[in-house]
């Protein structure tokens, strides 16, 4: 108990001394997720209203394809960006495994389903008069799907910060893809996962209490948000 | 000239036909009341009109240009239109915001945006309200905006949905208001859909009776309120004295039509043996203590078979040999000392009676 106590007290030592190594690996998780998470919310913003503003055959079915995708264990998307971009793979070519690059692909795959449902089920909630009458006010398609997203806007923020969350957590693949290079692709979570294994808990509890403010500040903005 | 024509428009949700081989042509600067009971389509055809919903079948020109063709002649053509739906719908934006949306989806310069919206908001008397978010607002104020944003293009035709539906006599007082100055200053067409009647005939010009998707009957108000087609625009537009009848003698100037044991007086083309329909409104119907002495050509001695009051009214049912029934003012009612079961005297001018072809 001893011990914990005193590593809890070195983890608030090195984060009040802005500890580098601290600043680095938690300035690199926060820069891979936000990247990862900018990058889903380009592709799920548009590829969400063209689901919900169009009406196609298996289009309930598609929706719960990505519903089911929400919790896809991350070392399964691992295991498949493992698998593309290795040597022996199709995508091998790029020489993107083990690099940061490879960690934002790999969690833009594990983001988008839900970003993307959340998105539909926001824009869902807006009343289907909205787009008709932007319709009929002269907007064309692309101005009413901006109204509806601009409508939208706050359940879409939930959408998004709901994804960073995720990414930000997520611990199987960065290790599988990125490898937890120390200064290259270590973050968060893969330094607590190897610190701890190391019995340096000192810089794994800096690092959990980093984490935990993080989820803390994801959580206190997602509330604000969803009171609008 | 013709501004936008509907041929043969069907509508059709699963097997049933909402709207029935529907033609219509409204001229530039027209104001047309399409009229009808709720249910019958009016909405379903605004809504075609206005290209929110595609037809099942049927065309609709605008311009002389067939818009149900190609995807670039709707967006142009709907940028010519403006629609306000019977439910206020607002953005969740400011209200000078949900005004200027139409002028910056067009790609108009900022002044020009600025200059027209605050005339607008002048226009409909929102001014103090522009920096509001509009769903803070009432249903009246938000259908202000709405009509705002749909006028601000200056819309070659503007659709109006039962622009005052749900909403109080005061709310709707300011909405008529604001309307019949636009149509007064701007030289717009307008179809507006209504089942207020009495809307209809103050706003329009023109109006038109929808019913079970059909367009029964096209006219000015006088024509559809004193001359309805057939049965059912008749009862729709208040026309509760439906009798059969049959016509026994005609002249030149009068002919005589059997109801029941009595013979009315009309004023009629219909032949000697034809049988017919004769419709009296209710409020060409009085009534009299003793038998009257005017020009009226029929009168009939009945006893008060009903008295409903209804606001500054009493329509009042009487049975002369066959029921008739009539409308007074509450003080006329009072004069008259009503009571169910009194002798009363029922006049009504021969030229007051509309006959219809009776085929059953």
């Amino acid at each position: 108990m001893i011990e914990i106590w005193h590593g809890f007290l070195k983890a608030i030592e090195l984060i009040v001394t802005l500890n580098p190594e601290v600043l680095e690996i938690t300035g690199r998780s926060l820069l891979i997720s936000a990247s990862s998470c900018i990058i889903a919310t380009f592709i799920c913003l548009p590829l969400g209203s063209l689901i919900h503003l169009n009406n196609f055959k298996g289009k309930r079915a598609l929706i719960n394809l990505i519903q089911t995708f929400y919790s896809i264990p991350t070392v399964a998307v691992g295991l498949l960006v493992f698998l593309l971009f290795s040597r022996a793979g199709p995508l091998g070519f790029m020489n993107l495994l083990f690099t940061p690059t490879i960690m934002v692909v790999g969690q833009v795959i594990l983001i988008s389903p839900i970003i993307l449902g959340l998105v539909i089920a926001a824009l869902s909630g807006i009343d289907r008069a909205v787009p008709e009458t932007a319709i009929a006010t002269g907007a064309n398609n692309f101005q009413a799907a901006t109204l509806v997203i601009r409508e939208a806007r706050y359940a879409i923020y939930s959408a998004i910060i709901m994804g960073f969350g995720r990414a930000i957590s997520e611990v199987g693949l960065a290790l599988m893809v990125g490898g937890n290079i120390r200064g290259y692709t270590r973050i968060i979570t893969t330094a607590i996962s190897l610190e701890t294994s190391k019995g340096d808990i000192e810089l794994s509890i800096a690092l959990g209490i980093i984490l935990i403010v993080l989820a803390l500040v994801i959580n206190i903005v997602l509330n604000r948000l969803q009171q609008r | 000239m013709t501004l936008i024509e509907a041929v043969d428009v069907n509508q059709k949700y699963g097997d049933r036909f909402v709207l029935k081989n529907v033609n219509l042509r409204i001229d530039q600067s027209e104001v047309f009341a399409l009229i009808g009971p709720t249910g019958a389509g009016k909405t379903t055809f605004l809504r075609i009109l206005d290209l929110i919903d595609r037809p099942y079948s049927g065309e609709i020109y605008f311009n002389g240009l067939n818009i149900t063709a190609t995807k670039k002649e709707q967006l142009n053509a709907r940028r010519r239109m403006s629609y306000v739906q019977q439910k206020p719908i607002v953005f969740n934006m400011s209200v000078y915001d949900n005004i200027a949306c139409g002028l910056i989806w067009r790609h108009k310069k900022l002044g020009e945006v600025r200059k027209k919206t605050e005339e607008v908001l002048e226009l409909v008397g929102m001014v103090d309200y522009m920096k509001r978010n509009a769903k803070t607002l009432s249903g009246g104020e938000m259908q202000r905006v709405a009509i705002a944003r749909a006028l601000i293009t200056e819309p070659q035709l503007l659709f109006l949905d039962e622009p005052t539906a749900n909403m109080d006599p005061v709310s709707t007082a300011k909405i008529e208001k604001v309307l019949e100055g636009i149509l007064q200053e701007h030289r717009i067409s307008v179809i507006m859909a209504t089942h207020d009647m009495s809307q209809g005939q103050r706003l329009a010009g023109k109006v038109g009776v929808m019913i079970n998707g059909e367009l029964l009957q096209v006219g000015t108000p006088g024509n559809i309120f004193n001359q309805p087609h057939n049965r059912e625009v008749a009862e729709f537009v208040g026309t509760e004295n439906i009798l059969n009848g049959e016509v026994v003698s005609k002249d030149e100037n009068m002919t005589l039509i059997k109801v029941g044991d009595k013979v009315i007086n009309a004023v009629s083309d219909y032949q000697v043996g034809e049988k017919v329909l004769v419709l009296i409104r209710p409020e060409n119907i009085v009534f009299a203590l003793q038998r009257e002495t005017s020009s009226a050509r029929n009168n009939f001695k009945g006893k008060v078979n009903r008295i409903d009051t209804t606001g500054p009214l009493v329509r009042i049912e009487v049975d002369c040999g066959f029921p008739l029934l009539g409308v007074v003012t509450k003080q006329a009612a009072q004069e008259l000392n009503i009571s169910i079961g009194k002798e009363i005297y029922a006049s009504f001018k021969a030229t007051a009676i509309h006959t219809l072809k009776r085929w059953a």
